[in-house]
């Protein structure tokens, strides 16, 4: 298997460079190129760059080839070097990935295959301790997210039937002697069928409910009406959210996706935090506070006009990832710093209607976003990923289906082989959640 | 004072494969357990093999081990299960006549060169070196000192067993086939918490044994095994016991009803016992609480030997009082009279949590100290022989100054089971299951000495009859192999015979058409009728070689993979706590389970990938056993 990864680690703008390592490395140079490019080692050529589907044009960029064994793992490595826009590196990425044999390297992959070649430098792999454990951190958080969500309800479910149908399976050949049910294929096949379905109309979705998953996630946070809708209309200079002086007019969240120095970032509005009776108004600070909980980075905005109004529910959301905002300070004569939070990343004085005082905010937010983006993996990368499992699980489940074996030890081996590719995305099938399964739904016991 | 090489302590089915195959490396070995006459002795059930089961007892023989020609010596009923379905999950199983299968098996292991039979109860471990600890030999009850720089404990339930019935409560290593009692073992479980093992309860149960004259089998199914028989070992031709049948009979409302009713009397209801029972084998209390609808459960009633009339209920373990047991029992159709020879009760015990051994199975606290069977948290006659066949090997080849002899995943059934033991531990009794084999459809029973009767030769394991007769195998099945890859026919000819493949234009070997479920072998000798004269045995086995090939070959590549990694070797003294990017929960995961090589790791549940790079820096890559 030929692998590919971003190895630059940021999205932003200038260059992203593309890692290729593999036997189909210089294949996945002509592909890209669509010219059988002459590839003398280590020079570097200026190329167009094409998707090799659909021949749209990609980007302008540098290509170099490190024939193996003198390359970094060892094998014949090719370097794209682009432009790095979060958009244009996506691009490359998918393209990549539509290549046969090539896919997108597991975490820690380049540098397994440079240590099995005897190419990796033992002392380099002790820097790369504290990147890996940020990059792992930042991944499980992404992957909180999404199984907090709806798709997070989907993987589970498909995990559940998947279990449910090996389940039948294996308990027809460990357990035969018992009084378990022999018509396991039939029960089996209307799961897998339903279950290859989903997963079919999952890949075809145009994938946006991960679009709309990736990214770093900004919540703005605060009582009603002291300003978090005008701050997302800030940000995203134009009218998503209704404005008014309406104490809680946003009830629900708003999420709006911007592009911020060149790295995705959802900011998402929420209801304003306060006591309330409403159970409408409930269940949306109670979402409020949920995706606070999952967020990247907080603003918390306190009007200070309205000392009076103890902003607790906001404060307790203080922390270092948490921005402050002093909002209204206008119409403040002195401001009144005695409302300075402590624990923050920092604390600004603005008015968000004119604007006033936003430039230096707009700053400390972009340095925190690049910060903790150079440390994720880009969201196409997951994607991606997510996409070459799945296609996978798909074709085992293909298998499963067209079932030219009747054979239960080979259906069970498809659906073996389908669970370790959703796994990847859904959280491992051990055989343990198998017998598990097996041994509260059948009465075993011989 | 002799000096032993390796002392086995325990007569049970870990201990008699432990010391037979470190006699049969050649190390000086003594076996010392309780009484000579329990040797052997099934402490439940008298069946061997089953689903998994009968994998494991076929690697045992492959490697020349005892249980499979016990088996074969002592068996009433021999069926292959799943006889159906294909050779990867068929797994051969017979009842033994119990007191055949104990005579035989004191036979073989009396007269076995390098090994000295003891009888006796070991109270002690005798320890050297202070700061640094190792075992150098045993302290009997007697206060007697025996040296070894090897031990094998294989005490089985023994280690501080307690027995329940109702809320009588017996302290004991298990109950004889006399009912009395067999005094369990205290001192050693003082000895192993002394040292810092750390000790856990488990628990398992029997069901009552009944007189066979007072059972009603006219209204009993009868189950009769296969005609004709097939061994275990591969060194067995025919099977020479009388054969005989089983029954079955199933329990009513009426039992359930009973036994709801008296539930507070179970030990296991009443909250007398902490330990965790086997999933897979509930007692029958457990039966009728968790599955209330179930309207009856079905129950064996198999023979416990030839010229004996007990029958062992399969099916109905409890720890109920005698009376309640009785009563339900009664219930039953075609036991409405049955006499009962000696009550059911459960029984619990301490054992080692396996995650403090080695893949050699010696433990990692004490150097020279090695732990099979049941003590190790499995359940089962076959898992125990097959961790005390390892530990035997891994003891006599360390006091030779050789290698350890490891099995992987990919290897054997054993070595499935010993790696889910060492790198996950066991929270419940572990029994096999083909399905905890990710390589199931390479690990066969019927290839177990083709995946392992060489490695055997290669380290001095298996005799010369055997590795005679298996290396007259292989050059058949290489030579007549050879035969069926050169014979080729294209899809036209072919369909002249009546063969349906595909009219592709390709030309297929007979070992390919073979390997196609819609054609049989007679179909072939109609192209070639040379085939016939291949031997029936050898054209079967090379049917099931090739019945899986296009899976086989693609699982090649995952076991290349797997294999890499078991070759990554990480020190077990490794402190985690000190290595840089990795979380604290993966720091806390691998200082318990302290995993041997980067695979074992990796299986760890949590480990992320990520952290398994960090880990590169730390490992030492094994260079025998080289990795294509
Ligand atoms: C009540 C009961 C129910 C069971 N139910 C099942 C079941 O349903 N299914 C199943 O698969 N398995 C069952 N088993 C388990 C099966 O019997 C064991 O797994 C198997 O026998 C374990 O083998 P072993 O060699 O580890 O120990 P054992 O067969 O228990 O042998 C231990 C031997 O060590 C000797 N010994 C112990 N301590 C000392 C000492 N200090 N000094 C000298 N000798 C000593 C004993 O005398 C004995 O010979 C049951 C066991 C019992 C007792």
């Amino acid at each position: 298997m030929t692998i590919f990864a971003l190895s630059s680690g940021k999205g932003r703008a200038g260059i992203g460079v593309i890692r290729v390592s593999g036997p189909q490395t210089k294949n996945a140079v002509f592909a890209l190129t669509k010219k059988n490019i002459s590839l003398n080692p280590r020079e570097m050529t200026l190329n167009w760059f094409y998707d090799p589907d659909t021949n749209e044009k990609l980007d302008r960029g540098m290509v170099v080839f490190f024939p193996g064994p003198c390359s970094f793992t060892g094998e014949d490595v090719a370097e794209f070097h682009i432009h790095g826009g979060y958009a244009v590196v996506g691009g490359v990425m998918e393209a990549l990935s539509k290549l046969p044999n090539l896919r997108s390297a597991e975490a820690g992959e380049f540098t397994r295959r440079a240590f099995d070649n005897d190419k990796m430098d033992l002392t380099a792999v002790e820097g790369l301790a504290d990147l890996i454990n940020a990059e792992t951190q930042s991944q499980k958080k992404q992957a909180l997210r999404q199984m907090d969500g709806e798709l997070g309800d989907i993987y589970k479910s498909w995990r559940h039937q998947l279990i449910t149908a090996m389940a039948y399976l294996e308990v027809s050949i460990d357990f035969s002697e018992e009084e378990v049910p022999d018509d396991v294929t039939s029960r089996v096949t209307p799961i897998i069928k339903k279950l290859k379905g989903d997963i079919t109309k999952h890949l075809a979705d145009g994938h946006r409910g991960e679009r709309l998953r990736h990214g770093l996630q900004v919540v703005i946070l605060g009582a009603p009406n002291a300003g978090k809708s005008t701050l997302l209309n800030f940000l995203s200079q134009r009218d998503v959210a209704i404005v008014s002086d309406i104490a809680g007019t946003t009830r629900d969240i708003l999420e709006v996706h911007l592009d911020l120095s060149g790295f995705p970032v959802s900011i998402v509005d929420t209801a304003g935090l306060r006591l309330t009776g409403d159970e409408i108004e409930i269940e949306g600070i109670r979402r409020a506070e949920q995706r606070a909980r999952d967020a990247d980075l907080k603003i918390v905005i306190i009007d200070v006009l309205e000392p009076s109004v103890p902003d607790k529910l906001a404060l307790n959301h203080l922390g270092d990832n948490t921005l402050v905002l002093l909002n209204k300070c206008d119409l403040l004569a002195n401001a009144n710093h005695s409302l300075a939070p402590g624990a923050s990343i920092g604390c600004w004085d603005v008015s968000l209607k004119d604007g006033l005082g936003m430039a230096p905010f707009m700053e400390a937010l972009k340095a925190q976003v690049e910060n903790r983006m150079e440390l994720t993996e880009t969201p196409s990368l997951t994607r991606t990923r997510h996409r070459a499992s799945l296609r996978s699980a798909e074709g085992h489940l293909d298998r499963f289906m067209s079932a030219e074996h009747a054979e239960i030890e080979l259906l069970s081996e498809d659906l073996r082989l389908a669970a370790r590719d959703l796994g990847k995305i859904t959280g491992d099938v051990d055989v343990e959640d198998i017998l598990e399964k097996i041994f509260t739904e059948f009465c075993i016991g011989k | 004072m002799i000096n032993f090489d390796v002392i086995v302590i325990g007569g049970g089915h870990a201990g008699c494969e432990a010391a037979a195959a470190s006699a049969r490396l050649g190390a000086n070995t003594l076996l010392i357990t309780h009484k000579i006459e329990t040797i052997g002795e099934m402490s439940c059930n008298p069946a061997i093999g089953g689903l998994g089961k009968g994998h494991l007892v076929r690697e045992i023989d492959a490697l020349d081990g005892i249980m499979g020609r016990v088996a074969d010596a002592s068996g009433v009923q021999f069926r292959m299960l799943n006889k159906r379905k294909g050779p990867a999950v068929r797994g051969p199983r017979c009842q033994s006549d119990r007191k055949l299968y104990r005579e035989e098996m004191q036979k073989i292991l009396t007269n076995y060169p390098n090994l000295i039979i003891r009888q006796a109860a070991v109270d002690d471990l005798w320890i050297k070196g202070g700061d640094q600890p190792s075992v150098s030999g045993v302290i009997t009850d007697t206060g007697e000192k025996i040296s070894a720089a090897r031990v094998i404990l294989t005490t089985g339930t023994f280690l501080r067993g307690m027995i329940h019935i109702g809320d009588e409560r017996i302290p004991a290593g298990r109950k004889s086939i006399a009912n009395e009692i067999e005094q369990p073992a205290i001192g050693l479980s003082a000895t192993l918490e002394k040292f810092g093992f750390n000790l856990q309860r488990l628990k398992t149960g029997t069901p009552a044994r009944l007189n066979g004259k007072t059972i009603d089998w006219s209204v009993c199914t009868e189950q009769p095994g296969d005609q004709p028989p097939v061994p275990f070992s591969f060194m067995t031709k025919t099977i020479k016991v009388r054969q005989i049948n089983c029954h079955i009979t199933h329990t009513n409302e009426k039992t359930h009803d009973i036994i709801r009713k008296n539930l507070h009397k179970s030990s296991m209801y009443s909250g007398h016992i902490e330990g965790a029972g086997p999933r897979y084998c509930p007692s029958i209390e457990d039966k009728v609480v968790r599955f209330s609808d179930k309207t009856s459960h079905q129950i064996f009633l198999e023979p416990e030997g030839l010229d004996t009339d007990t029958i062992y209920p399969n099916g109905i373990s409890t720890s109920l009082p005698v009376d309640v047991q009785e009563a339900y029992i009664r219930s039953i159709v075609g036991l409405e009279n049955v006499e009962i020879m000696q009550p059911g009760y459960a029984i619990e015990y301490d054992f080692v949590n396996p995650q403090q051994l080695l893949a050699t199975l010696e433990t990692k606290k004490l150097p020279g100290l090695y732990l099979a069977g049941q003590i190790n948290g499995t359940t089962g006659y076959e898992e125990a022989a097959a961790q005390g066949l390892m530990a035997g090997i891994n003891a006599a080849r360390a006091s030779a100054g050789c290698d350890p002899f490891l099995l992987d995943r990919a290897d054997a059934y054993i070595g499935v089971m010993i790696d889910d033991l060492v790198t996950k531990g066991t929270d419940e009794p572990y029994r096999m299951f083909t399905s905890r084999a990710e390589y199931r459809l390479k690990l066969r029973a019927d290839n177990a000495d083709q995946r392992l009767t060489e490695l055997g030769i290669g380290i001095g394991l298996v005799g010369k009859d055997r590795a005679l007769r298996f290396n007259e195998k292989i050059s058949k099945l290489r030579l007549f192999g050879k035969i069926l890859d050169d014979l080729k026919i294209s899809p036209n000819e072919a369909a002249k015979y009546g063969l349906k493949i595909n009219q592709d234009g390709v030309k297929r070997s007979a070992k390919i058409l073979l390997s196609y479920p819609n054609i049989e072998f007679e179909q072939i000798t109609n192209i070639w009728p040379n085939l016939r004269e291949v031997p029936t045995e050898i054209i079967e086995q090379l049917v099931v070689d090739s019945t899986y090939s296009g899976y086989l070959e693609r699982q090649e590549a995952d076991i290349v993979a797997f294999r890499k990694d078991e070759n990554l070797i990480l020190s077990t003294s490794l402190n985690y706590n000190l290595i840089g990017g990795l979380s604290n929960e993966v720091k806390e995961k691998l200082s318990k389970a302290m995993p041997t090589t980067l695979g074992a790791a990796a299986r760890i549940s949590g480990v992320t990938p990520a952290a398994l790079t960090t880990l590169l820096r730390y490992v030492k890559r094994k260079d025998k056993k080289a990795v294509a």
